[in-house]
């Protein structure tokens, strides 16, 4: 229960920040893709503990710390 | 029944007389009967009866007011509809004392409504500043003209300075001229203006935690509706609904052009079918649809004009209220055209922060521009309802998605038009579209940056 609740994280995008750089799709194409324009489209469904780690990864690679990750 | 012109700054406006309320709004309500810009603060009072606010921090008197302005079921009327009551609630928690931002910017360039009132009855808006401010605690009051509106500003300016004159006025209160623009009068971006001359949306995370400026919490509302409390402070709930309806109570102001003389802003009943709205404004032609809201908004097909004018019958016949901008397109004009025109103007109001909006705007209002002259394959009405599906609440503001409202009740309500232009067949009209106005000089470069 405790370890369930700890990994219940989303990722989202801050359209503000985002400078199209892409490196989120690249990372986690589980739930980041990239619109015509190279801007990501994000799928804020929950991700598993089994994506956990790649998002976290994912988040830090952004450059412009555009991709945050919430607890939900 | 009071008809006025006033001088705005992009021509004449007529304010017209409260319509389709079957008689029982009266005069009394919003637009006053006197025409004189700057009001006067004897003939405030004499029309509107003395509003008392109480010297010092009275929580009887606060509960009285949070009660019933929460039971006259007001809603904001700057396009949210949020329960104004509500508003109060997370600034009350702060340390910091809370600041009141009355939200006059109307950047919507078919909205006439929060000019006029600030023309014809500025000292009504200053009365709901002042009942705010009162119940949150706040020590001041800022009021929010666009730069580009001179007369609004003139006016409240005037009647700021016969409060203090009087030495009537409770709390300071400044007013303040932000760059006129679509967003600018956007909450967040207003407050970002105030906070530090940068008139940008933010991204809110959490809608629940107050706004600030210099760290002070900020409630923010549209004119007209403090306007609307001021009365709902002076005469209770029960009399704001003797007009609308039970979900839709009190009465509203909108701004209605097209195919009209010329534009005028009416006080009207919630609750009145549109067509009788139309008919009281003067509007009796023929009509090839209804733009509802404002360039954010959306279109109603002329079989609906019987539709009530309340956010839910509204919402239902796939429209909107937003600021109660109603453009009557006459038959004959192609409302294709005419949205392309407004996709193009709200591409370039984008605040340029984001790139769904940023490159998504200019893409779809470039389809509809070849949509409307005819000039694309089949294949172009799929790409822009794929487009507008990639862009939306994808923005940090609603900017883009009013944009994908309106571009998608186009394409539904001008199915036939879009079909026909489609096949290389545009309706005659798309080449001279001029119903739709737009600002001169508010483009995004003349924004903070
Ligand atoms: S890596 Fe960061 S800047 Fe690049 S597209 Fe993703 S969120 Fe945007
Ligand atoms: S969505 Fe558009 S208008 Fe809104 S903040 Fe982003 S770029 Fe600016």
């Amino acid at each position: 229960m405790r370890t369930s609740q700890r990994v219940a994280i989303r990722v989202r995008v801050d359209p503000v920040a985002c400078d199209a750089y892409g490196y989120c799709a690249e990372l986690l194409p589980e739930r980041v893709t990239l619109d015509e324009w190279g801007y990501p489209i994000v799928d804020g469904t929950p991700v598993g503990a089994d994506l956990v780690d790649l998002a976290t990864r994912a988040a830090a690679a952004c450059p412009r710390r555009a991709l945050l990750l919430e607890r939900v | 029944m009071s008809v006025a012109t006033m001088d705005t700054d992009n021509g004449t406006l007529t304010l017209g007389p409260p319509t389709g309320a079957g008689g029982d709004v009266s005069d009394q309500r919003l637009l006053g009967h006197h025409d004189a810009g700057g009001g006067n603060l004897d003939d405030h009072w004499a029309q509107y009866g003395v509003l008392l606010i109480p010297d010092r921090d009275d929580p009887p008197w606060r509960e009285s007011v949070r009660e019933a302005v929460s039971a006259s079921g007001l809603v904001g009327r700057g396009g949210a509809g949020f329960p104004s009551a509500r508003k109060w609630a997370s600034v009350s928690a702060s340390r910091r004392r809370p600041m009141v931002v009355v939200n006059a910017m109307e950047g919507e360039p078919a909205s006439f409504k929060d000019r006029a009132l600030l023309y014809r009855s500025p000292h009504l808006v200053l009365d709901g500043a002042e009942v705010v401010a009162a119940v949150v605690g706040a020590s001041e009051v800022t009021i929010c003209v666009a730069d580009d509106n001179r007369s609004a500003a003139a006016s409240v300016e005037q009647a700021v300075t016969e409060r203090n004159i009087a030495g009537v006025a409770r709390f300071r209160i400044s007013v303040v001229r932000p760059p006129a623009g679509y967003v600018t009068g956007e909450e967040s971006a207003l407050v970002s203006w105030l906070d530090r001359q940068r008139a940008l949306p933010m991204l809110r995370i959490d809608k629940s935690v107050a706004l600030q400026v210099a760290r002070r919490p900020v409630v923010v509302h549209n004119a007209e509706t403090l306007a609307q409390l001021a009365l709902i402070a002076r005469h209770g709930p029960q009399w704001f609904r003797q007009v609308g309806t039970a979900e839709a109570p009190g009465s509203t102001l909108v701004t209605i052009s097209g195919a009209v003389r010329d534009g005028a802003v009416f006080e009207v009943a919630l609750g009145t079918p549109l067509i009788d709205i139309l008919r009281g404004a003067g509007v009796e032609s023929e009509l090839s649809g209804v733009l509802l809201g404002g360039y954010g908004g959306a279109w109603l097909r002329p079989s609906l004009l019987a539709t009530p004018y309340a956010p839910g019958p509204m919402t239902a016949a796939g429209a909107t209220m937003g600021v109660g901008v109603i453009v009557a397109l006459p038959a004959g004009s192609c409302g294709l055209a005419e949205t392309a025109r407004i996709a193009r103007y709200m591409a370039g109001q984008s605040a340029g922060q984001c790139g769904p909006c940023v490159y998504g705007l200019p893409a779809v209002a470039g389809d509809l521009e070849q949509l409307a002259a005819g000039q694309e394959g089949p294949d172009v009405v799929g790409r822009i309802l794929s487009r507008a599906s990639t862009i939306e609440g994808r923005g940090a503001c609603r900017h883009p998605d009013g944009v994908v409202r309106l571009v998608r009740s186009a394409l539904a309500v001008f199915a036939d038009d879009a079909r026909a232009h489609a096949a290389g067949r545009p309706c005659p009209g798309h080449a001279g579209a001029t119903v739709m106005r737009f600002p001169q000089d508010t483009t995004a470069q003349r924004w903070a940056s």
